[in-house]
């Protein structure tokens, strides 16, 4: 048997053939490429901003018997109309009393979000005041505790206005949600969507024909 | 005088830390992305200071497109072996007698928003063409005489009593559409509804005059 491997041995020149030296390095720059588009594409698609809602409760559909009586100085309507036009008046509109006068308006910051705020003041300025001392003070508040007192505070509002909200024909969609969210923006504690009624129809449609000064 | 030597070969920078990373990355994205669901309708939505996020599960969702289509949606609730989507396809075909296979109704569950007629469902499912299923896209009839919507919002809150809703509302569709669906809502004493805005940021300020 040695002998063999003796023979063997002894064909081969130059002793044991060894294995060529590769180097162990892997071109990793395919691969580089190939990982780094995958993960661009799959961090663009990835939905980072879920959407935002705003919430609105409505007034459940029952019949009430006796409809709380409105604070007749507290009460703004405000019309809305097509062509983005919104008209607002303040009080209540009876019948067999005078009317009372609308007032074309905007959605801009002079428009509707002024108006509010005039009639808002008190409430404003407890909810911003309480902001700021939450900033000031650091405290570490959760938000839902946040959301919970500035909740309470516009429970606890008496003098601020009660908003109406009411659409005439072919309003947009959007104009409502503006109309809310000025309500938002300034801090309104009691809003409301209800159906136009006659009056304010009537009301529309004289200070339509109006001539214009 | 001795002289620096240049390197004469550019010097290897080893990449594995980096593919390590990226691979990392990689992993961590694609197992945390869900892919959007197509939706039915491109909608505008309107914008708002509110910053609370949509809720993404038990959620009745109804689209009103710019031309006031009505589009309908509802996911699987937050357990996704109770397979509402199924149920409530199920309970829906029932009543308008439509016939779905196993096949069709497997697909639905994981089909996202559609507006059409019940009846034209089962070919919606089945066609593989985008623009043949857009094209189907007709919006749920919601007129009194075939409120099909109401069936489809009725059904969701049976088999998911606690589904909220959100209405995706474009800027330009008519209240008046809007308003049809929430008082379709309200007729089942749902009163609390989630109107999906775009977040635009606003400060206002009280001046002392």
């Amino acid at each position: 048997m040695s002998e063999i491997i003796a023979n063997e041995g002894g064909g081969k020149r130059k002793g044991k053939r060894r294995a060529k030296k590769h180097s162990t390095h892997i071109d990793m720059t395919p691969m580089v490429d190939l990982a780094c588009l995958l993960l661009t594409f799959f961090m663009l698609t990835t939905a980072f901003s879920k959407p935002k809602v705003m919430e609105i409760v409505l007034p459940e559909k029952k019949e009430i018997k006796d409809p709380p009586k409105l604070d007749k100085d507290k009460v703004i309507t405000v019309i809305l109309d097509e062509k983005d036009k919104v008209y607002y008046y303040l009080g209540l509109a009876e019948t067999g009393k005078p009317l009372p006068i609308l007032v074309e308006t905007n959605f801009s910051k002079d428009g509707l979000r002024k108006l509010f705020l005039n009639r808002n003041k008190a409430l404003f300025t407890n909810i911003t005041t309480f902001n700021e001392a939450v900033l000031k003070e650091k405290k570490n508040i959760p938000a839902d505790t946040l959301k919970k007192q500035i909740r309470a505070l516009k429970k606890a509002d008496k003098v601020g206005p009660f908003v109406m909200i009411k659409a005439a024909e072919n309003v947009k969609y959007g104009n409502i949600v503006d109309v809310i969210d000025e309500l938002e923006i300034t801090n309104v504690a009691r809003y409301a969507i209800v159906d136009i009624n006659l009056l304010e129809k009537k009301m529309l449609e004289e200070k339509k024909n109006a001539p214009k000064k | 005088m001795s002289k620096i030597k240049l390197p004469s070969k550019p010097p290897k920078i080893d990449m594995t830390p980096m593919v390590d990373l990226f691979f990392l990355l990689l992993t961590f994205f694609m197992l945390t992305t869900n892919f959007k669901p197509t939706e039915a309708v491109i909608v505008d939505t309107p914008k708002s200071i509110s910053d609370k996020l949509s809720p993404d599960k038990n959620v009745i969702t109804v689209f009103v497109g710019k031309d006031n289509k009505v589009y309908f949606n509802i996911d699987n609730g937050s357990d996704s072996t109770s397979r509402i989507r199924r149920k409530v396809l199920l309970k829906v075909a029932e009543h308008y007698q439509v016939q779905f296979t196993k096949v069709q109704v497997r697909k639905f569950e994981n089909l996202s928003s559609f507006g059409m007629p019940v009846k034209d469902l089962p070919r919606w499912i089945d066609a593989t063409d985008q623009k043949v299923r857009d094209a189907m896209q007709t919006g749920v009839p919601m007129d009194s005489l075939n409120n099909q919507l109401e069936m489809w919002v009725l059904m969701a809150r049976n088999e998911n009593p606690n589904a909220e809703t959100a209405i995706k509302g474009d800027y330009g569709a008519d209240y008046k559409t809007v308003k049809k669906v929430l008082d379709l809502f309200q007729k089942y004493n749902m009163n609390k509804f989630n109107l999906t805005t775009t977040l635009e940021k606003v400060e206002a300020k009280l001046d002392n005059k």
